[in-house]
């Protein structure tokens, strides 16, 4: 990413393997997770040759888009130096609201109303957060709550399954293939492009990543940090409302539970990537590198034959190794 | 309640205004009395059930669960830090206490307990204070991986008690109130205690205000907010015991969002979260009105899965008083 702080060169590099050794060093203090990655395909394939099938990796990629998208619109939220956890739930109000209006109103207005209703949630987020100058992770968690409530009663009382789930267009965003390759990895692969782009080339990006890193000294530079905070939780929540769509579409009923825990897994993803928890520093490049490691490291699991629950445990000593290693690095940044 | 009932009396005097001062100043300036206080006359026109003995003591049994995690965590976040991980390690308490009662017996069984989650509590705190992390991230990294953690070394079903042991110590009747409300109530006024009287209690309160300074002043900072991570811990496995004294069975699914609930009873009785403020009788009003709020709900026939919305909409309120009184921040957190 073009947003990565110029890699300080030693005077004298020395020659031969002392000087690939040095640059072996600085990619690894750039990108810890990269070489994290390299380790982990090398191990697994050892193990289990069919991961590196192709047939295996679309899967790996269609089942992460979703979480993917998500993690790419925290990104932004990271990015300002907040933090985003109502997301989870967000998605399964999001995966609710979609199948509830599925089949009365057509998929147009389903998707409409899914999309408007992640909107609602990510305007409440960013006004208190922004406006009130709420806590942002507490705040979350709260919304984190009520988002989650809010969708037990819609899915519960509601319409859970769509009726005819291969006569309708809306099956194609989870389940449908451009060239080969599935429709929510275009989705994703498309969002994460944008947004890499916005956050790189554009003026709000650049004013996201100053917010992130000073807030006082953007505001003295005319920087409307208010309304950069709210844009950027608007962001997060419309990307949080496709996965949703994803996620709906593929199973085409609603389940109330359908995005628990996935806050978590996104926020190890965007970490795990090397953006830094205190803003400002990073990008959504990384935040793809993350994904891809996540999911490389639950389809390792899945394929040695690890129960579900084991994947928490790796997520969270995952995000506290990335945190502690992000702030290792930006100490060396500080000294160097 | 003890609660005074200003609400009840005519509002017509400044001498009324002055003692409704000293009422807000005697609870500790928390928001939760005054609430409680609404929410009990609220419930108790609405049912005539809910002031019955027996609903109480209903109210009381459940406080006590996710009072216990919020009276551990409100000398940690007076001295701001915040552990989101003590459901995680109250759903291992209960686990591990079920698990090697056959071994050890109760009392061992309690004391592996308790050593656990304190070594927990302290872990966290190692990771916080030594690698200079923000804990509110490292706590949910840390709950979540010792959720994964418990579900992979005890499996996802439900354990008995081998023996009822357990229940039979939790159906202890005492002057009318049942030991766990008694443990309760005895551990509330002790860590209240702590907070006022001893010089860990002011150094948390130092820290809070204002980190830099107790420094300078030579507090040893890392000490004390360890041991404040350690007692978040400890009061977590004991939070687990007492779930085991009441379910008589122990299940990683148990205390499920309870951390949740113990950080909305902090914010809720007037702990700041930015640290420096707060009191153990504010986060046990707030863990009260929590209970209440849910046992109303209850009674009156509202679906329970309205209680989550109440619960997340309530933390945001408590989070907009907690802003309104501390004034807008230089930074944000």
């Amino acid at each position: 990413m073009s947003t990565d702080q110029p890699g300080e060169r030693p005077a004298a590099a020395p020659l031969g393997i002392g000087a690939v050794l040095v640059h072996v060093r600085q990619l690894f203090w750039r990108f810890p997770v990269v070489a994290l990655l390299i380790v982990l395909i090398c191990s697994t394939a050892i193990i289990t040759p069919q991961i590196l099938s192709l047939g295996n990796i679309l899967l790996v990629l269609r089942q992460f888009s979703a979480l993917g998208l998500m993690a790419v619109g925290v990104t932004f939220v990271v990015l300002c130096g907040r933090l985003d956890v109502s997301i989870g739930s967000m998605a399964s109000l999001s995966v609710v609201v979609v199948i509830a209006l599925h089949d009365a109103f057509g998929p147009g207005i389903a998707i409409l109303g899914s999309l408007a209703t992640a909107a609602i949630c990510g305007a409440i987020n960013g006004y208190l957060v922004a406006y009130l100058r709420l806590s942002s992770l507490v705040t979350t968690l709260g919304m984190f709550a009520a988002l989650q409530g809010v969708a037990n009663v819609i899915g519960i009382s509601g319409v859970q399954l769509v009726k005819n789930p291969d006569a309708s267009w809306f099956a194609f965003i989870g389940r449908g293939y451009i060239l080969g390759i599935p429709f929510p990895v275009w989705m994703f692969l498309t969002v994460a492009a944008t947004g890499a782009w916005v956050i790189g080339a554009t003026n709000f990006g650049r004013s996201i990543r100053a917010v992130g890193g000073s807030e006082k000294a953007s505001v003295y530079s005319s920087i409307d940090a208010k309304a950069i905070i709210f844009w950027s939780f608007m962001i997060s929540a419309l990307c949080t409302g496709l996965g949703g769509l994803i996620i709906a579409s593929r199973a085409m009923q609603a389940q109330a539970d359908s995005g628990v825990g996935m806050e978590i897994m996104a926020l190890s993803a965007i970490f795990l990537g090397g953006t830094s928890l205190g803003g400002g520093v990073g990008g959504i490049g990384r935040t793809v590198i993350g994904v891809i490691v996540l999911a490389s490291v639950n389809n390792t699991l899945v394929m040695v034959g690890m129960p579900i629950q084991a994947q928490w445990l790796v997520s969270g000593t995952v995000i506290v190794l990335a945190v502690w290693l992000d702030s290792i690095a930006r100490r060396r940044r500080l000294l160097a | 309640m003890s609660v005074a009932e200003p609400a009840t009396h005519p509002v017509e005097s400044t001498g009324f205004r002055r003692y409704l001062g000293a009422v807000w100043k005697a609870t500790g300036r928390s928001p939760a009395w005054p609430l409680l206080t609404l929410l009990v006359v609220f419930f108790a026109f609405q049912s005539p059930f809910f002031l019955s003995p027996f609903n109480i003591s209903v109210i009381l049994g459940q406080t006590v669960l996710v009072g216990m995690l919020a009276i551990g965590l409100t000398p940690l976040a007076i001295s701001g830090n915040i552990d989101l991980s003590v459901g995680a390690i109250a759903a291992l308490g209960t686990c591990l206490t079920v698990a090697v009662q056959p071994f050890v017996g109760p009392v061992g069984a309690v004391a592996v307990t308790l050593a656990c989650s304190t070594l927990c509590g302290v872990i966290n705190g190692l990771i916080v204070e030594r690698l200079k992390l923000n804990s509110i991230i490292v706590t949910i990294a840390v709950g979540t991986a010792l959720h994964g953690a418990t579900y992979l070394l005890f499996g996802v079903t439900t354990k008995v008690a081998p023996d009822t042991s357990f229940v039979d110590f939790g159906s202890l009747k005492l002057l009318g109130l049942s030991s766990s409300v008694i443990i309760f109530l005895l551990l509330a006024i002790a860590t209240s205690l702590m907070l006022r009287f001893t010089v860990h209690g002011v150094h948390t309160y130092a820290i809070g205000g204002h980190r830099q300074a107790a420094l300078d002043a030579g507090v040893n900072v890392e000490r004390h907010v360890l041991i404040n991570f350690a007692y978040s811990g400890l009061f977590a496995g004991l939070c687990g015991v007492l779930l085991v004294a009441s379910l008589g069975a122990g299940s990683p699914t148990y205390a499920k969002d309870y951390e949740l609930w113990a950080i909305i009873a902090v914010v809720l009785g007037g702990t700041r979260l930015a640290g420096g403020a707060g009191t153990v009788a504010g986060t046990v009003a707030a863990a009260l009105s929590l209970t209440v709020l849910r046992n109303g709900m209850t009674l009156m026939k509202i679906d329970v899965r309205w209680f989550l919305i109440a619960l997340g909409l309530s933390l945001i309120v408590a989070l907009i008083l907690d802003r309104l009184r501390s004034g807008e921040p230089d930074v944000a957190e």
